[in-house]
């Protein structure tokens, strides 16, 4: 960015004359151009009204409501911030869904991104079959979501499963995982770190964007391999590890096909895997109080808007741009 | 003296790398072998009897048994086929409505000028961080008001999002992507006389096609694999797509099911694996240039 701005002051003597060619390209709109935007844009305007805004603004509504879908309009009752007060204060089952997602994000998200930063790192160099290798490690995260990986993710931690089967290999006795309740979210956690394929991509093309003479630099003043790692890869990659890191986030937060498919749609056993967007399920749809459900919904958005608002308050100590623009 | 310094280390060097390079395949190959055993141990389970199932502990088995794929498929009143044809109906569709409407959108946002259009771009990428969850009661409400659940066309829930560009990511893709086509076409193209439309159907439309195709086959396979709101709108059994009656299998707790389930579930990932395959290095490339996710 300094080089690029370096021969400003040449043009600072044109700068009377500079302005008006900017800002009459922002305030000519050509012939017919402006109507042509809108008429581009009208798919994605009416999808914002009738699916985005409209439902939204409803669901806020629904949320002061007692609604259950099964009486009539006329008889719903506007209960004000009872559905909030009773999240908040009498709802062991809404606070335990919080600590489930909380610890799952927790703990399957960092170590999902070492694994993926780890095994880029790895495949940083070009070498023949580097590709395959890479191809191999992303597919997981092709499948992630799907209902017959979580089936099979699943079985594989039964206690017939192959976990336990390759445990046996080594005299020690398995037991049935996923109908554990100190264990059966552990197993999700794995599952989501065996995923690590997606963040490792990206990774690895953030790897590439690191200017080898700093590597180079640092060597000759006699940096080892892990300071040159401390010292120049980690703060090169930081707006990348920071992208990751904000998407794994709420991507982790929204969990919710492997711990239906684990519990049978239940959160089970004991709640052990009673995702914060499994109880929405469960409540919304299950026991039919939708009105209870929107407010859920609506505290579940505010929590993740504060959270990506904390990441990118943060974000400006730690994350480092190489052009020297925040951004 | 100088040389005599110099040379260890230039001997020394390409040793180093050498063996680095073989403890380096070691752990890549032990990574390789974490990631797919799942994977061959599903394939593997499909084709083992349901006493094997139990005592087998190998990844293939000893006999293949592919009674289990004609066992799952018709282990429901419904047969899978039919479920395969919803699904695939489902997806394709989708993969239309997201290629369309969302290549209109991001044509106005990317080239066109008019009122708002930084406000509404700014909404747009709004929207990406907004979860499906929060919408899906109020969506269900409304959808189930016209009509539109589990009527005559259940999937309409389904699709008519998709028709309407709210898959705000591949907008943001598109647009993203038509910011690198030259302006100098545009202009080009205005000066031979084509206006907004001219300059849409002549110029950006034909040199959106990666673009387009990465959004379809993305689509496709995102579709393909969804799960929650196809859970949430189809409440028939004949309108069940692959990933929801899958869940029937759990819902059959019987032991005796595993084999067919297995069946099913290797083959509802076949055609992701298609596309992996055949678009291996374009998904992968995909997903760096834009974080797209798997």
């Amino acid at each position: 960015m300094a080089l690029t701005t370096a021969p400003d002051p040449t043009r600072r003597g044109t700068g009377s004359v500079r302005p008006p060619a900017p800002r009459g390209r922002i305030g000519r709109i050509r012939h017919g151009e402006g109507l042509a935007g809108y008429v581009f844009l009208s798919p994605w305007l009416i999808g914002l009204l009738a699916i985005t805004a409209i439902p939204m603004l409803l669901s806020l509504y629904l949320s002061f409501t007692n609604y259950d879908i099964l009486t009539p309009w006329s008889e719903v009752e506007w209960v004000g911030l009872a559905n909030y007060e009773r999240m908040f204060t009498n709802d062991p089952s809404w606070w335990h869904s919080v600590r489930v997602t909380l610890s799952f994000a927790l703990i399957a998200v960092p170590l999902k991104l070492a694994a993926a930063l780890g095994v880029a790192l790895l495949l940083n160099r070009a070498w023949r079959g580097v590709g395959l290798f890479r191809g191999l490690f992303y597919l997981p995260s092709l499948l992630g979501g799907s209902v017959a990986l979580a089936i099979v993710w699943v079985n594989m931690f039964n206690r017939e499963g192959a976990f336990n089967s390759f445990l046996a290999l080594f005299g020690i006795e398995g037991k049935p995982w996923v109908n554990d309740p100190d264990w059966a979210l552990e197993t999700l956690m794995v599952l989501a770190i065996w995923q690590f394929g997606a963040p490792m991509v990206i990774f690895l093309a953030g790897l590439k964007q690191v200017p080898t003479e700093l590597y180079e630099a640092a060597s000759v003043d006699g940096a080892s391999k892990f300071r040159q790692f401390v010292n120049v890869t980690l703060p090169m990659l930081s707006p990348v590890i920071f992208f990751n890191l904000v998407l794994e986030t709420i991507n982790g937060f929204q969990g919710f096909t492997a711990a239906f498919v684990l519990s049978n749609g239940t959160g089970g056993p004991v709640d052990s895997t009673l995702m914060y967007t499994l109880n929405l399920y469960i409540t919304g749809f299950t026991e039919l109080q939708m009105g209870y459900a929107s407010a859920m919904a609506w505290v579940f958005l505010i929590a993740i808007a504060l959270i990506t608002a904390v990441f990118f308050s943060t974000g400006r100590f730690w994350v480092h741009y190489s052009d020297g623009e925040d951004r | 003296m100088v040389a005599s310094t110099v040379a260890p280390t230039v001997s020394a060097r390409p040793q180093r790398p050498r063996s680095r390079s073989w403890l380096r395949l070691v752990i890549l190959l032990a990574i390789v072998t974490v990631v797919l055993y799942p994977l061959i141990w599903m394939v593997g389970t499909s084709f083992k009897s349901q006493q094997e199932i139990v005592n087998n502990i190998g990844l293939l088995p000893e006999k293949f048994t592919p009674g289990n794929y004609t066992n799952g498929w018709g282990n429901f009143d419904v047969s899978f086929g039919r479920f395969f044809l919803n699904s695939a109906m489902v997806s394709l569709l989708t993969v239309v409505g997201n290629a369309v409407s969302c290549l209109l959108a991001a044509y106005a946002f990317a080239r066109l000028r008019f009122r708002l259009r930084k406000v509404w771009f700014a909404v747009m990428i709004g929207t990406l961080l907004l979860p499906s969850h929060v919408l899906i009661v109020p969506q269900y409400i409304l959808f189930r008001s016209f009509g539109l659940v589990g009527g005559d066309w259940p999937y309409l829930p389904l699709l008519i999002p998709q028709f309407l560009a709210t898959e705000a990511f591949f907008v943001f893709l598109m647009v993203q992507f038509m910011r690198s086509i030259p302006r100098e076409l545009d202009e080009a193209a205005r000066i031979d006389g084509a206006g907004p439309f001219g300059i849409f159907r002549h110029v950006i439309l034909p040199l959106s096609r990666p673009a387009l195709v990465t959004t379809a086959i993305f689509s496709f396979i995102w579709t393909w694999n969804e799960f929650f709101r196809q859970l949430v709108f189809l409440s028939n059994l004949s309108d069940y797509t692959v990933p929801v009656a899958l869940t029937l299998f759990i819902d059959s707790t019987s032991q005796s099911a595993v084999g067919p389930m297995f069946a099913m579930a290797v083959l509802s990932l076949l055609p992701v694996f298609v596309f992996f395959v055949a678009f291996q290095r374009m998904l992968v490339e995909g997903i760096n240039t834009s974080g797209l996710k798997g």
